[in-house]
């Protein structure tokens, strides 16, 4: 997935001589090519991450359209004053890619995992957030970003759907429906959802846009008043948004995602993924218990 | 998408011609409260500030988007009554509107807000955060081949202890930015201090230094006017005490 926005943004590059790559020392490699088309409008700060979001504020500020990449943890928690202010609060947009997701490459550790990213932007007003499942979607949601004016995030992962789901941008997509309740599960999460739901009487709704959240396709879709949101980082994250979106009728949620525990632990993705629940196996367990489905839970 | 409240629309013309005289300067900051104009953090930068927009800047109330504006950045945004009472002289804003600075419909605050003030190009508040974004200017006009407009940004010998300005002046100075000329105000506020002076890690990245007065006049327009060739400049204006302006 990370080769493809490498990629696509390449193009973009070529494309439109507003937007300027800002990077900090990470991925930089990756864009030698475009670097060496563009060598204006590739620029490392090195690593320099307040630098990164100040350095992408001035851009816009003169009128070009900067994608600031790094690690998730290095774009948005270290610089987050930044993202505030020089961006948010300025009124000045940007595109931000990170790379890592929620624990991409687990053998890094805690300092490299970025679980939290989702939450902490619901902090700030009117951030678009982008979780592609799938390489396609990632060059359609960066395009769709780059496009825009304000501040978008794409959300890049290690972890994909094994096809990509064609998803008008900002809006999720209903794959199947059911009468149990809604599934939604979010980005990567969709082929883990779909293995835990096979055999359950459940709508399954496809996100890769979750800010602002597609309240419509949700309601719409809503038969019984049972959600059931499966996001690749910290569990609960939109809980809020779709109690907002079913305050007018008595409902139930479950939030099911990242756990907020420190685990402090290496290894792989898929050991990882167990740990907090978000495996096939673990889902079907918590998803029948919530729906009330005929399923033995041991 | 982020909205921008275009606040400026409300703000009422400025009804007198401008005064535009350094001696003006003393009527519009008694148009300010007391506690406001008395700052020290405004007194050691009047005489900056009136430099940049009477002799430096390329810019004015009519041409506050022109792309080709030099821009100037107040990072030090704290004790503002100077810059208001500058840009009030420039026409930028309404003398009428310096009385009632920090109330709820003022478009004045402690610290300058972009989206309502003309003119004003960064919001400021918090230290260290007006350097990368003038170099972020600076990299942009670069890019978009405007040799000429100029990026100017004032910060404090106190705010220069925030690390994020270490990042970005070693940043410009490994791009060459020589579009970009700080100012740092030295009032000798900084808590912990530079034993070496502020202009030492400048100097020490490779930036063309220069120290003035912070209240001589001549000297700053002299200093600021000159644009290094081909690295970004420093002028530390050194005010020993705070004191009121003429």
């Amino acid at each position: 997935m990370r080769q493809r926005f490498v990629d696509e943004l390449g193009r973009l590059l070529d494309e439109d001589a507003r937007v300027v790559v800002v990077l900090a020392a990470i991925s930089v490699g990756l864009f030698d090519a475009a670097r060496a088309r563009h060598p204006q409008r590739v620029v490392d700060v090195g690593i320099r991450e307040q630098s990164l979001l100040g350095v992408a504020a001035g851009l816009a500020h003169v009128g070009l359209r900067p994608v600031a990449h790094t690690f998730a943890p290095f774009l948005l928690e270290r610089p987050f004053e930044q993202l505030k202010l020089d961006l948010c609060h300025q009124g000045l947009g940007a595109t931000l890619v990170s790379v890592g997701a929620s624990y991409d490459f687990p053998e890094y550790g805690t300092s490299h995992f970025c679980p939290e990213d989702v939450a902490l932007l619901d902090t700030l007003p009117g951030i678009e957030v982008h979780v592609p499942g799938h390489p396609d979607e990632a060059a359609t949601l960066l395009r769709h970003a780059v496009a825009g004016s304000g501040v978008g995030y794409v959300r890049l992962s290690e972890s994909a759907n094994s096809e990509a789901v064609p998803t008008a941008p900002g809006r999720m997509r209903i794959l199947r429906s059911g009468e149990l309740g809604s599934v939604i599960a979010v980005g990567p999460m969709l082929d883990p959802v779909l293995a835990a739901v096979e055999g359950m009487d459940l709508t399954v709704i496809y996100a890769n846009t979750v800010r602002p959240w597609d309240r419509e396709t949700v309601l719409g879709s809503l038969g019984r008043p049972a959600v059931a949101v499966v996001e690749p980082y910290q569990e609960g994250t939109s809980v809020e948004v779709i109690n907002e979106a079913l305050g007018h009728v008595p409902h139930r949620i479950l939030g099911l995602g990242v756990g907020r525990r420190d685990l402090h632990r290496y290894g792989r993705r898929a050991e990882h993924d167990r740990a907090h629940g978000l495996d096939p196996a673990s889902l079907r367990i918590a998803l029948s218990h919530f729906f009330g489905v005929g399923e033995p839970v041991p | 998408m982020t909205t921008v409240h275009d606040h400026t629309a409300t703000i009422p013309a400025p009804k007198m011609s401008p005064p535009a005289l350094y001696e003006d300067l003393t009527k519009l900051l008694d148009l300010i409260s007391q506690d406001q104009k008395h700052s020290s953090a405004s007194a050691s930068t009047v005489d900056v500030l009136w430099v940049l927009y009477d002799r430096i800047l390329r810019v004015g109330p009519s041409s506050c988007a022109d792309p080709d504006r030099d821009r100037f950045v107040l990072s030090k945004g704290h004790g503002p009554a100077a810059y208001y009472a500058v840009l009030a002289a420039k026409g930028f804003i309404s003398p009428d509107l310096l009385p009632a600075l920090g109330a709820f419909e003022s478009p004045l605050g402690h610290h300058p807000d972009r989206q309502l003030i003309p003119g004003v190009e960064i919001s400021s508040g918090s230290l260290g955060h007006g350097l990368p974004i003038a170099v972020g200017m600076a990299i942009g006009l670069r890019i978009q081949d405007r040799p000429e407009p100029r990026v100017f940004c004032l910060l404090g010998d106190g705010e220069l202890e925030e690390g994020s300005n270490h990042e970005a002046l070693w940043l410009a100075a490994v791009l060459g930015l020589s579009a970009l000329t700080v100012i740092v105000v030295d009032n000798r506020s900084a808590s912990v201090g530079w034993p070496a002076g502020v202009a030492a890690p400048f100097a020490a990245a490779g930036w063309e230094v220069e120290r003035v007065g912070a209240h001589d006049r001549g000297a700053l327009e002299l200093a600021l006017r000159r644009r290094p060739g081909s690295r970004p400049g420093l002028v530390v204006a050194e005010a020993a005490e705070p004191e009121m302006p003429a």
